[in-house]
C-alpha cells in the first residue's frame, strides 16, 4: 500500500516540499499560462512624462488597426462608474486631520503624475495587435515641472501634484512622547546623530503582474485570475470599485504566484482597468506586465530620508531617541502605504533596546515617482536601519565594542511594553547575540582584518540586532490604529470518508511552501501520511474567508489549522465512544489511533472518518454526521522575531568593490516548523537586504523624473556570483501568542542585513556613515579621501 | 507568416508563425508548453531557457523562424513520467526553488552547465548562473542543487 510508505509529517523536521513536483516539471500554473475561450489581450498606453496635463487623446488610427476590439481612456472609466483607487489605511496627522489622499484614477483622467502611469488601454485579438495599436494611440501632453526630491517637493517653489494638497504633504504623523524625549535629551551627556537615506527599491518578483478577467453578462458576475498575495481581500476591493452587486458576483483565483515580496499585495490600477475592460467588451481580457512595466509601476519599496538622534549617558546607556522621516509616497498613496510608513515603521524604532523616551515624526510626501508600498519587511527594515546605524555610532562615540553597546541596552525581560504601542512577546536578545558572535568567530576578527590588510584589502565587521513585528495581526488593535480590522485567518479542514483530508486556508502561498507545512503539521496531528492531505488556497469560490499572506502571517493560518485539527480529533472521540460503547472521555488519541483504557479495541483515524460519514454507529440526533471543522484565529498580539546578523566585508580600495566575505545570522523565529524552508526564507531575505545595501537603487532623473534604472541591465539585481555562503543558527524563544509558538521568518533576512552590511563597510573604512547602496564608485571615492587623509 | 518544422520534446510540429514571433511565444502560446516563462524583456533573467540542439538558449532571444529544423527540449520533456531527471531531483532535494517561476530556466541552464563542467565546484556554478535571476532563494540552495545534480548526472546510469 503506497499510503503506508508515504512520509509522515512532523513539526520541526526538514520535510521536502510537496509543491515542488509540479514546479520542477514545468507544470506550475501561473496566470499568464491560462487562455480562456474567446480570449483577448490588453496593452496599456503609458505616460512618457512624469508630470503633465493630458490634452486630446486620438484613438482613431489605433481603432482602425487589425484585431483591435476596444480602446478605453480614463474618461471612459469615469463615465462607466469605476471608482478611484482608495488608500487602505486611515492615518491622521498630528493636528487630527485625516491624511490628504490624492485622487487616483485607474487610468489618468486629466493629469499624469509619474512616468509609466497608464492613460489608455487597448484590447485586441492578440498580444502583438494590442501592443501595435497601443503604440498608435496619440496623447497630447502639456508637460509640467516634475519633482523627485522630497525636500524640494515640500518647498515653496515645488510643482504641486494634487490640486487640493498644498506642499505635496499628505500627512505629518507622530508617535511617542515629544516632551519626554526632550527631557531625556536634556539629561543626556552623550549623543549621536545621523542623516540617512533608505534607498528606493524595485521589488522584482520574477513573475510579472498578470490578470485574466472574464465577465458573465447573464448574471452580472466576473471571474478574475490574478497573480496576488491576497485574493480574498482583492475580491472586496474589486467588487466595491467595479460596483458589482455582491461578493458572490466575483470570483478571484490566484493560482501559482511567482513571488510577491509585498509587491503583489496592493490593489493596482492596471488590474482594475483590465477587469473593467472585460465587462466592457464581454470577452475575457488578459494582461501580463512586461518587465519594463514592472519596473515603472510595481509599487516600489522604502525611500525614506531620515534624521535621527540618540541620547545616552556616559556609559552608553540609551536614554532617548528622536527621529524625523520624510517618506516618499510617489504620485499617489498606494493601498497599504499609509500603514507601512507609520505603524509598520516607527513602532519598531527602539529595536532590541529598552529606550524609555522616544518621539518620531513621519511626513508623507507626494513626488512624481511610482507609488511606494510594502516591500519585504515593509517599514521594519527602515526602522532597523535607523536604530542599528545609531547603535554603531554609539559604540564609536562611547569607545566600546559594537557588541558591548548592544548588550548594555538590550531589553531583558518579556513581555516588554515599548513606548511605541507594541509589546514584545518573548526573546533572549543576549543569548542570540552570543550565538551569532560564536557563529561568526567574532573573537578572531582582528586577525582576519590584519590578514586582509596584508593583501591590500580593507576588512570590516558589522553587527545588526533587529526585532520586527510579524503574524499580523490582532484585529482590534489594528482597527484602533486606523485599519479595517479583520486580520484573523481561517482554516477549514474536511475529512473525506476514506480518511484523506482537504485543508482550505485563506493564507496564500507564493513560494513559502504552505502546501508542505500545512500538510506536515496536520499529518502529525492526525497521524496520517502527508500525501493524504491536500491544501486548497487562492480561490474565493472554495475558500470562504481569509486575509492572504504577507508579514509572515502563516503562523496565524497554521494556528487556525491546529485548532481545526483539535476540533476534528475531539469529534472523533465522540464517534469512537459510540463505536466502542464507552464514554468519549475515556477515549485517547495518539499517532492516528483512538484507544481506551476501558477496552483493548482500537479505531484508526481513517476508520473513524468512515464512520463519521456512514453515520450508522451513532445517533444522528445527538451527533451530526460528517467531519468538517472551521476555525477563525485572531492572534492576541503580533509576534516579534528578532536576531543578530554579523557581516564581514572586504573592500578593494583600488576599485571600490565591496565583497561580502562572510555573513552569519542567529535568529529567533520562535518554534521552527520546517528548518529547510525557514533557512530558504532567510537566504532570500538576506540576499535582498545585502543587495539593498550594496547594489539596488531605483534612480529617477532629478529634473525629468524619468526612471533611469528600468531594466535588469540598469538595476543592480543580486546574482549567483555576487553572494557568499550564509551561516545560520536558530535561537528560539517560542511566542506565547499562538498555539504553535511560531513567530515568522519571511522578512527577517531583509530587515537585519542592510545595517549589518553598512556597519561593516563603515568599520572597514573607519567612517561614520555612507548611504546605501555602497556601490563601487561611491566607495572608491571614500577610499581616495581616506588615502589623502592618511 | 512563415511555415516552420521543429521537434519539441521528441515530437515534430509543423506550424505557421509570424516572422516576429519569439521562440518562447511559439512554445507558450502555440504549442501550449508553458513551463518556459517570460520574466523580462531584455534577455537578462533566463526564466525562458530551453535547449536548442542540445545547448541552453534563452528562448526570448531567438525568433521562432530561426528554430526551423531545430531539436528543442523544454522543461516538460525532461522527466519520464514520475521519474525525474537528476537535476530536477536535485532541485527538490536541496530546496532549490521557492515560487518556482525561475526554476524551469534554472534547471535547463544547470543541465547545460553540468555538461560543460562535469562535477563543477560552487564557484563555477555561481559564475555560470550569472544569466539566470532568482528573487526568492538567494541562490544558496540553487548552487547546492546544481553541484549535486551535476554530480549525479556524471554517475553511470
Amino acid at each position: 500500500m503506497t499510503a503506508m510508505t508515504a512520509p509522515m509529517g512532523k513539526f520541526g523536521q526538514s520535510v521536502k516540499r510537496v509543491e515542488d513536483s509540479r514546479l520542477i516539471t514545468g507544470n506550475g500554473r501561473y496566470v499568464d499560462d491560462l487562455v480562456l475561450p474567446g480570449q483577448t489581450y490588453a496593452a496599456f498606453v503609458r505616460s512618457a512624462y512624469a508630470h503633465a496635463r493630458i490634452g486630446a487623446i486620438d484613438i482613431s488610427a489605433a481603432e482602425a488597426m487589425p484585431g483591435v476590439v476596444k480602446i478605453l481612456t480614463g474618461q471612459d472609466l469615469v463615465d462607466g462608474g469605476l471608482f478611484a483607487l482608495p488608500s487602505g489605511w486611515n492615518l491622521n496627522s498630528v493636528d487630527g486631520t485625516p491624511a490628504r489622499v490624492g485622487v487616483h484614477h485607474a487610468l489618468a483622467v486629466d493629469t499624469v503624475r509619474f512616468v509609466g502611469e497608464p492613460v489608455a488601454l487597448v484590447i485586441a485579438e492578440t498580444r502583438g495587435q494590442a501592443r501595435d495599436a497601443a503604440d498608435s494611440v496619440f496623447v497630447e501632453y502639456e508637460e509640467l515641472p516634475a519633482v523627485v526630491d522630497m525636500a524640494a517637493a515640500l518647498g515653496p517653489d515645488a510643482p504641486q501634484l494634487h490640486p487640493d494638497i498644498p506642499s505635496n504633504r499628505a500627512f505629518t504623523w507622530d508617535i511617542g512622547n515629544a516632551a519626554e524625549a526632550d527631557a531625556a535629551f536634556a539629561r543626556a551627556t552623550r549623543r549621536v546623530s545621523l542623516e540617512l537615506r533608505n534607498n528606493r527599491l524595485v521589488p522584482n518578483a520574477m513573475e510579472p503582474r498578470a490578470i485574466n478577467a472574464e465577465w458573465r453578462a447573464y448574471d452580472g458576475s466576473m471571474t478574475i485570475y490574478l497573480t496576488h498575495q491576497n485574493p480574498i481581500g482583492m475580491r472586496l476591493f474589486f467588487m466595491m470599485l467595479l460596483g458589482l452587486e455582491s461578493e458572490n458576483h466575483l470570483r478571484v483565483v490566484s493560482p501559482d504566484v511567482g513571488g510577491g515580496f509585498g509587491s503583489k499585495a496592493p490593489c493596482y490600477a492596471e488590474e482594475l482597468v483590465v477587469a473593467f475592460a472585460a465587462r466592457a467588451v464581454g470577452r475575457p481580457v488578459k494582461w501580463t506586465a512586461e518587465r519594463t512595466e514592472s519596473f515603472l509601476t510595481d509599487a516600489h519599496g522604502r525611500d525614506h530620508v531620515t534624521t535621527a538622534e540618540l541620547a545616552m549617558d556616559d556609559e552608553g546607556r540609551f536614554l532617548g531617541l528622536k527621529v524625523h522621516t520624510l517618506a516618499n509616497l510617489g504620485g499617489y498613496i498606494s493601498t497599504s502605504n499609509a500603514l507601512v510608513v507609520s505603524y509598520m515603521y516607527a513602532t519598531m524604532l527602539c529595536g532590541q533596546y529598552a529606550i524609555p523616551a522616544v518621539h518620531a515624526v513621519v511626513e508623507g510626501v507626494y513626488t512624481n515617482t511610482c507609488p511606494v508600498d510594502a516591500y519585504r519587511g515593509a517599514g521594519r527594515p527602515e526602522a532597523a536601519y535607523v536604530i542599528e546605524r545609531l547603535a554603531h555610532l554609539a559604540a564609536r562615540e562611547i569607545g566600546v565594542d559594537q557588541a558591548e553597546i548592544r548588550r548594555r541596552n538590550f531589553v531583558k525581560a518579556f513581555p516588554h511594553q515599548t513606548p511605541l504601542v507594541y509589546c514584545y512577546d518573548s526573546g533572549d536578545y543576549e543569548g542570540c547575540l552570543d550565538a551569532a558572535l560564536r557563529l561568526a568567530d567574532y573573537a578572531g576578527f582582528e586577525q582576519r582584518r590584519a590578514e586582509a590588510k596584508a593583501r591590500g584589502k580593507l576588512r570590516g565587521i558589522g553587527l545588526s540586532a533587529y526585532v520586527e513585528a510579524c503574524g499580523i495581526g490582532p484585529s482590534k488593535l489594528l482597527a484602533s490604529l486606523g485599519g479595517g480590522g479583520g486580520m484573523w485567518e481561517s482554516c477549514e479542514i474536511r475529512v473525506q470518508p476514506g480518511g484523506s483530508v482537504e485543508v482550505l486556508t485563506g493564507a496564500h502561498n507564493h513560494g513559502q511552501g504552505h502546501q508542505t507545512v500545512y500538510a506536515q503539521i496536520i499529518s502529525e496531528r492526525f497521524g496520517i501520511p502527508m500525501d493524504r492531505i491536500t491544501v486548497v488556497q487562492g480561490d474565493t469560490d472554495r475558500i470562504q474567508a481569509g486575509t492572504g499572506t504577507y508579514g509572515s502571517r502563516a503562523s496565524v493560518g497554521l494556528s487556525a489549522a491546529v485548532k481545526s485539527c483539535e476540533k476534528i480529533i475531539e469529534k472523533g472521540r465522540h464517534i469512537v465512544g459510540y463505536m466502542l460503547g464507552i464514554d468519549p472521555g475515556e477515549v485517547d488519541f495518539a499517532e492516528g489511533i483512538y484507544t481506551s483504557a476501558a477496552t483493548n479495541q482500537t479505531v484508526a483515524f481513517t476508520e473513524m472518518a468512515g464512520a463519521a460519514h456512514a453515520a450508522s454507529s451513532f445517533p444522528t440526533d445527538k451527533l451530526e454526521p460528517g467531519l468538517v471543522a472551521t476555525t477563525f484565529f485572531d492572534p492576541p498580539n503580533f509576534t516579534y522575531p528578532a536576531g543578530v546578523h554579523v557581516c564581514e566585508v572586504e573592500i578593494d580600495p583600488e576599485t571600490g568593490v565591496t565583497e561580502v566575505v562572510a555573513f552569519n545570522a542567529a535568529d529567533d523565529f520562535g518554534n521552527v516548523a520546517n528548518p529547510l524552508i525557514v533557512e530558504g526564507q532567510v537566504h532570500g531575505g538576506l540576499t535582498q537586504g545585502i543587495a539593498q545595501a550594496l547594489w539596488e537603487n531605483a534612480v529617477y532623473d532629478p529634473d525629468t523624473a524619468q526612471l533611469m534604472t528600468a531594466s535588469y541591465m540598469d538595476y543592480g539585481m543580486p546574482r549567483a556570483d555576487s553572494l557568499p555562503e550564509f551561516g545560520l543558527a536558530f535561537w528560539p524563544s517560542p511566542t506565547p501568542v499562538n498555539p504553535l509558538g511560531m513567530k515568522g521568518c519571511g522578512e527577517a533576512g531583509a530587515i537585519g542585513s542592510p545595517p549589518a552590511v553598512i556597519n561593516a563597510v563603515c568599520d572597514a573604512l573607519g567612517i561614520a556613515h555612507v548611504d546605501m547602496p555602497a556601490a563601487p564608485e561611491k566607495i572608491w571615492r571614500l577610499c581616495q579621501e581616506r588615502q589623502e587623509a592618511l | 507568416m512563415t511555415g516552420i518544422t521543429l521537434t519539441v520534446n521528441g515530437r515534430e510540429h509543423v506550424v505557421e508563425v509570424e516572422d516576429r514571433t519569439l521562440l518562447v511565444h511559439l512554445l507558450r502560446d502555440e504549442l501550449r508548453l508553458t513551463g518556459a516563462h517570460v520574466g523580462c524583456d531584455t534577455s537578462q533573467c533566463g526564466a525562458c531557457t530551453v535547449h536548442v540542439d542540445g545547448k541552453a538558449v534563452k528562448s526570448c532571444t531567438m525568433l521562432a523562424v530561426q528554430a526551423d529544423g531545430a531539436e528543442i527540449l523544454t522543461i516538460e520533456g525532461l522527466a519520464n513520467g514520475r521519474e525525474l531527471h537528476p537535476m530536477q531531483a536535485a532541485f527538490r532535494e536541496h530546496h532549490g526553488l521557492q515560487c518556482g517561476f525561475c526554476t524551469p530556466g534554472m534547471i535547463m541552464m544547470a543541465i547545460d552547465i553540468a555538461r560543460r563542467h562535469p562535477n563543477p565546484d560552487a564557484a563555477t556554478v555561481r559564475a555560470e548562473l550569472e544569466g539566470n535571476l532568482c528573487r526568492c532563494t538567494g541562490y544558496h540552495n540553487i548552487v547546492k542543487a546544481v553541484v549535486a545534480g551535476a554530480e549525479r548526472m556524471g554517475e553511470p546510469a
